[in-house]
């Protein structure tokens, strides 16, 4: 049939005709209309905890409680956002926190107080643990710094 | 090589493996009866559907549900925290109350079309089997969000096999793994409703389906007793599939509606200490059932009651699922008409108790 009206009629006003091409057209778009309502739901709630993820990374700041009484040499693990953090506070006095996130796969590193680093132990990755600069091993990027503010009820991070 | 040949060679190399053609054969000589009944032959693959729909939301709801002490804050989660969240748990809940309506309407329009005969026996019996699996589906999957209602429906329910002689209370607290329902309970429920039967029920549905194909859908006896020549059908592929898809179609919008203009609700965390809710009732495919029991305890109070009351149950039970052995004349004759009325009586039965049921709901 759409033959016979491609070849008979073909300067056809839009809509004068409803042609086989054009029905399947419609019931095509009406097809993907539907799968597409059927598969919106299941896509959002599927994706909920990502939302609800994305949600805490848009934190900024946090705030430890009695953490001012972290002792010196030793380092206190916690979460900014979603993702693991840490908060060192070196034998010298100074205060360090950066992100517990290894740049090369995604391990948490951890501080290693006697060698004063930061190493991680999926691949070996090491990183300064007074700048997050990545020293040696497959990191291809330095850890990021948070600003460290200590006071007598505890201590805030945030970002810089 | 053109898109056409590559094709079809690809085709044939899977074809000589998988013998594809023998089945695309088969599908193109394969009919379906037509005549005035022919309505029914749909609610066999809306069942299908629905099942399918429960498979595929039963799945989504495990991705959040927690069974154990967590199972009603993991409900509530998904109800009311997580996107759309409600509307997969009201569809699991609509979907799975549709499909024991339309199993019923299956299994009657396949007793009045008398389908149990030679040599379909075998599709009763696992069609019977499956509405077994299917309600301990429905008893399992009612408790799991832990709410109120689940709570004492679950307790009410585990107390019916008690009345068993010597072996019901064991049973009983073997199922509640404990004398109560508690955190246990939902817990091997749990195992029951997503390992357990769907193990069961896979197997039966395959074998059910088979047996469809193997003996094709069977003519009522009216349809039987004429020549030949006078019976029309129509090929299953695509005339049938085409309507069959259709029926899907309206039944996944009437889901949709239902599921979302009627959302499931979920009921206050169960109490161990709180008085039962007033209204408490049974799903309404178990009212028939409980209100038998009931009337009966009226009838005959106490334990006698009770034994009474399972015994007649297990004898109609075993009277139902036994039909084709003892309803096998192909002539409507005597026997046949003694099936016909015991299928209308047992119809009377069950919506008669069911009316009484929700009309004596305090």
């Amino acid at each position: 049939m759409s033959e016979v009206t491609n070849s008979g009629n073909i300067v056809e006003e839009p809509g004068e005709q409803t042609t086989r091409r054009a029905f399947l057209a419609a019931a095509g778009t009406a097809g993907v209309l539907y799968a597409a309502a059927l598969a919106y739901p299941i896509y959002r709630y599927l994706a909920s905890p990502e939302e609800m993820a994305l949600s805490a990374t848009a934190v900024t700041e946090v705030t430890l409680k009695d953490a001012q009484k972290l002792p010196a040499g030793s380092v206190l693990m916690f979460k900014f956002g979603t993702r693991p953090a840490m908060l060192i506070h070196h034998a010298d006095g100074r205060w360090i926190s950066m992100t517990a996130v290894c740049t090369h796969l995604g391990c948490t590193v951890q501080y290693e107080p006697q060698a004063d680093r930061i190493h991680c132990s999926c691949h070996g990755g090491v990183y300064n643990a007074y700048t997050g600069a990545n020293v040696s091993g497959p990191p291809p990027k330095p850890l990021t710094l948070y600003k460290v503010a200590v006071n007598d009820t505890g201590v805030e991070v945030s970002r810089t | 090589m053109t898109v056409k040949t590559i094709t079809s060679s690809a085709y044939e190399w899977v074809d000589e493996r998988l013998g594809l053609s023998e089945l695309a054969a088969f599908a193109r000589h394969k009919t379906v009866p037509v005549h005035s009944q022919s309505f029914w032959y749909y609610w066999g693959g809306i069942t299908l559907f629905l099942f399918m729909v429960q498979c595929f939301t039963g799945v989504l709801l495990l991705v959040y549900y927690r069974p154990g002490a967590d199972a009603y804050e993991s409900v509530r989660q998904i109800t009311v925290v997580m996107n759309f969240g409600w509307l997969i748990r009201s569809v699991h809940a609509w979907s799975a109350n549709l499909m024991m309506f339309s199993i019923l309407v299956h299994m009657f329009s396949v007793f009045f079309m008398k389908a149990y005969r030679k040599p379909r026996e075998f599709g009763w019996l696992s069609g019977m089997a499956l509405l077994g699996v299917a309600s301990v589906f429905g008893f399992s999957g009612y408790l799991l969000p832990m709410d109120e209602l689940s709570y004492f429906a679950t307790k009410v329910g585990l107390e019916i096999p008690t009345a068993i002689p010597y072996v019901g209370a064991a049973i009983a607290n073997m199922l509640r793994g404990g004398p109560e329902v508690s955190e246990f309970t939902v817990q091997r429920f749990f195992a029951l409703h997503v390992v357990v039967l769907p193990a069961l029920f896979l197997p039966l549905l395959g074998f059910h389906l088979w047996l469809v194909q193997r003996h094709g859908n069977a003519a009522p006896p009216s349809e039987e007793a004429k020549p030949a020549t006078e019976r029309k059908s129509i090929p299953f592929m695509p005339n049938f599939l085409r309507k069959d898809l259709a029926m899907w179609l309206i039944t996944l919008n009437t889901l949709a509606l239902l599921a979302s203009v009627f959302p499931w609700a979920l009921g206050k965390q169960f109490d161990p200490l709180a008085p039962a809710p007033a209204g408490i009732h049974p799903e309404w495919y178990f009212m028939s059932p409980f209100e038998m029991l009931k009337l009966l305890g009226a009838v005959l109070p106490g334990e006698i009651g009770e034994i009474t009351g399972i015994l007649l149950f297990s004898v109609g039970i075993l009277l139902w699922v036994l039909i084709p052995f003892y309803d096998t004349n192909k002539d409507s004759g005597q026997r046949g008409r003694a099936a016909h009325y015991f299928g209308l009586l047992a119809i009377f039965a069950l919506l008669a108790t069911t009316v009484i049921g929700y009309w004596t709901i305090r």
